[in-house]
């Protein structure tokens, strides 16, 4: 596609062929990274199919002749904002939130009831609007106005909206300030020494002993799997923070507990001991 | 001479405040003391109607003015009093048969513990009775009128360990309520249409009010007038107040309470005589209950019952003649008077034998008895002769002249009214003299009987009757109680001749109630003769049916009309079938509409919002998820309200 | 091709971003389908810019995305805050304000 063809075509009523593929092409694929970001499991993947989705929306205002746009789209969306998800995606890690399970009850059909309803009234609205091909004008000569689309930009954005320019530059600053308030912990008093933790321990009388040394009780050597205690139910305490609260717990089965119902019981038949001897 | 009548209503007042709040104290001296603040207040009396006889006709009219009750703008009522010819005529006859039974209570009330309270209650009775007739205006009547019904509540449950005598209070009172009902409308009425409801602007004016309205002012007078004096339909309660002391049936349910509603419509005459359809009403419920009465008169065995269906239809006779209109008012008024007297005198030789007979009430069970009582026997003799309309005597004069009234009433009206008045003559000398046989006559039934028997349901054995069973010893009554029976039998036999001696009391009362000259159809001694052929039909049929034959002690079961008329006539049965029954479907169905539709909605509405909220309460479930499809919805319908209002 | 074509491409996202926001717990993945409705915005600003002829739809969507950065780093810093304090991401987990 010649610089002159995406020039005419920006003129033009009716675009180009080409343009048609483009649009269809990547339509599809926009729309498939849109529903990806929505409907995969993993957060991570979600983030990369919206990035996606962001990069084909930087091609069609690079085809809609809004080629400043396009490159900060690139540069902004898809360089920075989506870099900020991941990064914050490493920070959380995986959830139990990641599940696609529902648990508030009708919300997902609620919620598909809306958005259809949206999508078909929106949609219906457009078609009804008067948006014919005889008001389409083309970007063309707004373009060329000023000998481009970014000199053009930069004409009206600093003296048009320069005031809104620099509202928005505040509003950049304050949000920068801001989050960096919001995650800032500064250290308000001393931290606690293992001593005094004991000592509150106690006072609370919770948990007097010391927690559990990882592989206590454990039948397994991995980390995140819990040791039993004697009943055989398994303890929560033994395995790392971290791993709870990510939900990366390994379940113990039912097999793990007949496992040990089982060596007790070959214990017992081996000492000569009946059934109510153990009870 | 016009502060005197004041007096005349503050003596017994005066009396009963002493009596009912004096305490023990004066247990001993009481009784002497309501009898001599009740002969004072006739004392005035006779001085006020002598200095009244000194004036001439119109100007003999007194009035006293007390205070202002309610001095308010476009209300004004005032505590004022009026002494004419006609209130005159009730205060010599309230205070005077008043004097008498107060006298006459001394002996009859002297083993009850509660005499010195019995006298504070006749004293207040006399007390209203005379503020009634001596009011200038409705309102201060109402006060009497309330005051009366107060008092015969009362007398009437004096006895109030008895249960038949508690009921009987309570039924008179609440049949009265429905009579006052019918007097306070009236007063309302008179005051929306004549602006004041004193008797001179209010009767002067009533032929300048709307005949409508005066008919219902009529009927609702009458309304009341039927409560107070036991006429058709609200006579039920004047037989059951025969429980009370037989000196309170003689007083207030023979000779002056119950002819406060005659008094009423004599002293409204001006506003019947200008509503026609309400004097045929008065006539109606005259007529009607003068056989009513007479004829549970003639089945019951209860003398005291007997004595007041009498009263019932004498007191028919009085409305009949004062819904006649002028031609009636002053024989109303003059038969109200001697049957003030020969009733009175009647009930007290009943309450005299009574005495004798340790308090029994069934005829059935006496016989005989003028050997024993020769005082008793002659005045009440006297009294039955009185009332049965034997010639010479008080009734004659007076009911003949009712009967001639009732004549020229005209038209088939005059003769329908006529014959019920000459058929109610005839029934009157019926049971008089059955009465009369029974009581008097025969062979004693009361020896060698076992014990009072449960043949007449009638009468509730009292505890001081079922305390001796021992035969009965009749005897001459004490002469405090005589005493009185002797004055009113003078009254029964002399009081009609002289009234009517050159037709004195219609005269006297002409410049209050006025006066037409009846004009009956036939001549006058051709209905003379009828009255007393009537009467001598009546005593002889009687004769034959109770003095030929024995007396069976316990009643025969009789015919049809007996029966109901020995339950007066079904009138109690008719009352708590239609009100009472009635009253209480319609009260029941009032609590369950009130239980499921009143209740219902508003708990219905409370259940309503308490499951909405219930429901709605669901909605803050607290996930912003969930508020978000809320804000979803309302943006998809802002969006359709958008696009329509475009397409429109 | 009509470039209306545009306009329907962007209802069509910006639904599919709204049920994001709807189904999706995970507070990231909120933020991200919001990112996405944004998206959709600028898109139809700039097709209607090219079909005005006029630049000024372009100036709205370069305010829309520096508003959006804005928000994304904010959104993101509480985000952050939260799980410190409740050890979740879930904006499910955040529901105090019922009863």
């Amino acid at each position: 596609m010649s610089t002159a063809a995406t020039a005419a075509s920006l003129l033009a009523a009716d675009t180009s062929t080409g343009e048609a593929v483009q649009f269809y092409v990547l339509g599809v694929l926009a729309v498939a990274g849109a529903l990806g970001t929505v409907l995969l499991r993993r957060a991570v993947h979600s983030a990369l199919c919206l990035a996606g989705t962001m990069v084909i929306l930087a091609l069609f205002y690079l085809a809609n002749g809004a080629y400043f746009l396009g490159v900060v789209q690139i540069v902004v969306y898809t360089g920075a904002v989506m870099m900020l998800f991941l990064f914050v995606l490493m920070l959380v890690g995986r959830t139990t939130a990641d599940s696609l399970k529902e648990t508030i009850k009708g919300q997902r059909w609620l919620a598909l009831g809306c958005a259809l309803g949206l999508a078909m009234l929106v949609i219906g609205g457009i078609g009804q609007a008067t948006l014919g091909s005889e008001a389409f004008v083309g970007i063309g000569a707004a373009n060329a106005e000023f000998g481009g689309n970014v000199p053009g930009i930069a004409e009206r954005l600093f003296t048009e909206y320069v005031v809104a320019f620099e509202v928005t530059g505040a509003l950049l600053t304050i949000a920068a300030v801001g989050a960096t308030l919001l995650t800032h912990r500064e250290r308000t008093e001393k931290a606690r020494t293992q001593r005094e933790q004991a000592i509150e321990r106690v006072r609370l009388n919770q948990h007097v002993p010391p927690l559990p040394a990882p592989g206590v009780y454990a039948r397994h050597n991995s980390v995140d799997r819990p040791g039993l205690l004697p009943d055989g139910t398994p303890s929560e305490l033994t395995v790392n923070q971290t791993l709870r609260e990510r939900g990366q717990l390994r379940e113990v089965g039912q097999e793990q507990l007949a496992e040990v119902a089982a060596i007790d019981k070959r214990t017992a038949d081996y000492h000569g001991r009946g059934e109510e001897a153990r009870q | 001479m016009d502060s005197l009548i004041g007096l005349l209503v503050a003596a017994p007042l005066l009396g009963a405040a002493v009596l009912l709040c004096g305490g023990r104290r004066l247990d001993r001296t009481g009784h002497w003391l309501g009898t001599a603040l009740a002969a004072t207040s006739f004392v005035i009396g006779a001085v006020l109607f002598f200095d009244m006889l000194g004036r001439e006709g119109e100007d003999r009219a007194l009035h006293q003015h007390l205070f202002s009750w309610v001095p308010v703008q476009g209300f004004q009522a005032d505590v004022a009093f009026q002494l004419d010819q006609l209130s005159m005529t009730f205060v010599l006859l309230i205070t005077g048969v008043g004097s008498l039974i107060h006298l006459y209570s001394i002996g009859y009330m002297e083993h009850d513990e509660r005499r010195r309270r019995f006298f504070g209650y006749l004293n207040l009775f006399l007390a209203a009775m005379l503020l009634l007739v001596l009011a200038d205006n409705y309102l201060l009547l109402y006060v009497g009128w309330e005051g009366v019904g107060l008092a015969s509540f009362l007398l009437i449950g004096f006895w109030q360990h008895k249960p038949s005598a508690a009921t009987a209070a309570k039924k008179a009172f609440i049949v009265n309520r429905v009579g006052d009902m019918g007097l306070s409308i009236a007063i309302f009425l008179m005051f929306t249409t004549f602006g004041t409801f004193a008797f001179g602007p209010v009767l002067e004016n009533a032929d300048r009010a709307g005949e409508g309205t005066l008919t219902a002012i009529g009927l609702m007078l009458l309304l009341a007038a039927c409560g107070k004096s036991a006429q058709v339909p609200l006579q039920s309660w004047l037989g059951d107040a025969m429980e009370g002391p037989t000196p309170v049936s003689a007083l207030i349910h023979a000779a002056t309470m119950v002819t406060a509603g005659v008094y009423l419509i004599t002293r409204s005459g001006a506003i019947f005589d200008a509503a026609p359809t309400a004097q045929t009403v008065v006539v109606t419920v005259g007529a009607v209950t003068l056989l009513f009465g007479a004829i549970v008169g003639c089945a019951k065995d209860d003398i005291k019952k007997a004595l007041a269906g009498s009263t019932m239809s004498q007191i028919g006779y009085m409305v009949l003649a004062a819904g006649l209109g002028p031609i009636g008012y002053a024989f109303a008024i003059m038969h109200l008077v001697t049957h003030g007297f020969f009733k009175a005198g009647l009930f007290l030789g009943a309450g005299s034998v009574m005495h004798g007979m340790n308090d029994e009430v069934d005829m059935r069970k006496y016989g005989g008895l003028r050997r024993y009582m020769p005082v008793t026997f002659v005045t009440f003799g006297l009294g039955y002769l009185a009332i049965i309309g034997f010639p010479g005597l008080s009734g004659f004069f007076s009911k003949d002249l009712i009967i001639e009234a009732a004549f020229s009433a005209g038209g088939v009206q005059g003769w329908v009214l006529g014959g019920a008045t000459l058929l109610g003559a005839g029934l009157t000398a019926y049971y008089m003299t059955r009465v009369m046989i029974l009581t008097f006559f025969g062979e004693p039934r009361w020896k060698n009987r076992p014990a009072p028997s449960p043949a007449s349901p009638d009468v509730e054995p009292s505890a001081q009757e079922s305390g001796e069973h021992a035969e009965p010893h009749p005897h001459e009554s004490p002469r405090s109680m005589t005493i009185p029976m002797i004055v009113l039998a003078f009254g029964s036999v002399f009081a009609g001749g002289l009234f009517n001696w050159g037709e004195a009391f219609v005269h006297w009362l002409e410049p209050v109630t006025s006066f037409e000259h009846p004009h009956p159809p036939i001549p006058i001694p051709v209905i003379t003769a009828a009255t007393v052929t009537m009467m001598l039909l009546g005593v002889g049929v009687a004769w034959a049916q109770y003095a030929r034959r024995p007396v069976p002690v316990v009643a025969p079961r009789g015919s049809l009309l007996t029966r109901s008329a020995r339950r007066d006539l079904l009138q109690d049965d008719f009352n708590h079938a239609v009100f009472v029954s009635g009253g209480q479907h319609l009260t029941r169905s009032l609590v369950y509409l009130d239980h499921t539709v009143v209740d219902g909605a508003v708990n219905g509405t409370a259940a309503a919002f308490g499951g909405l909220s219930g429901r709605m309460r669901k909605l803050q479930n607290g996930f912003a998820r969930s508020y978000a499809v809320s804000m979803f919805g309302g943006a998809a319908v802002l969006v359709a309200a958008t696009l329509l209002m475009r397409a429109v | 091709m009509n470039p209306v074509n545009y306009l329907y491409l962007a209802a069509l996202l910006f639904t599919i971003g709204a049920t994001g926001v709807l189904i999706r717990r995970n507070a990231i993945i909120v933020f991200m389908s919001i990112e996405l409705m944004l998206n959709a915005a600028n898109l139809t600003l700039v097709a209607f810019s090219r079909m005005h002829g006029n630049l000024d739809g372009q100036i709205m969507a370069f305010f829309v995305m520096v508003v959006a950065a804005a928000e994304v780093v904010v959104g993101l810093a509480i985000i952050v805050m939260l799980y410190r304090s409740r050890h979740s991401a879930s904006v499910d987990d955040a529901s105090l304000m019922k009863l």
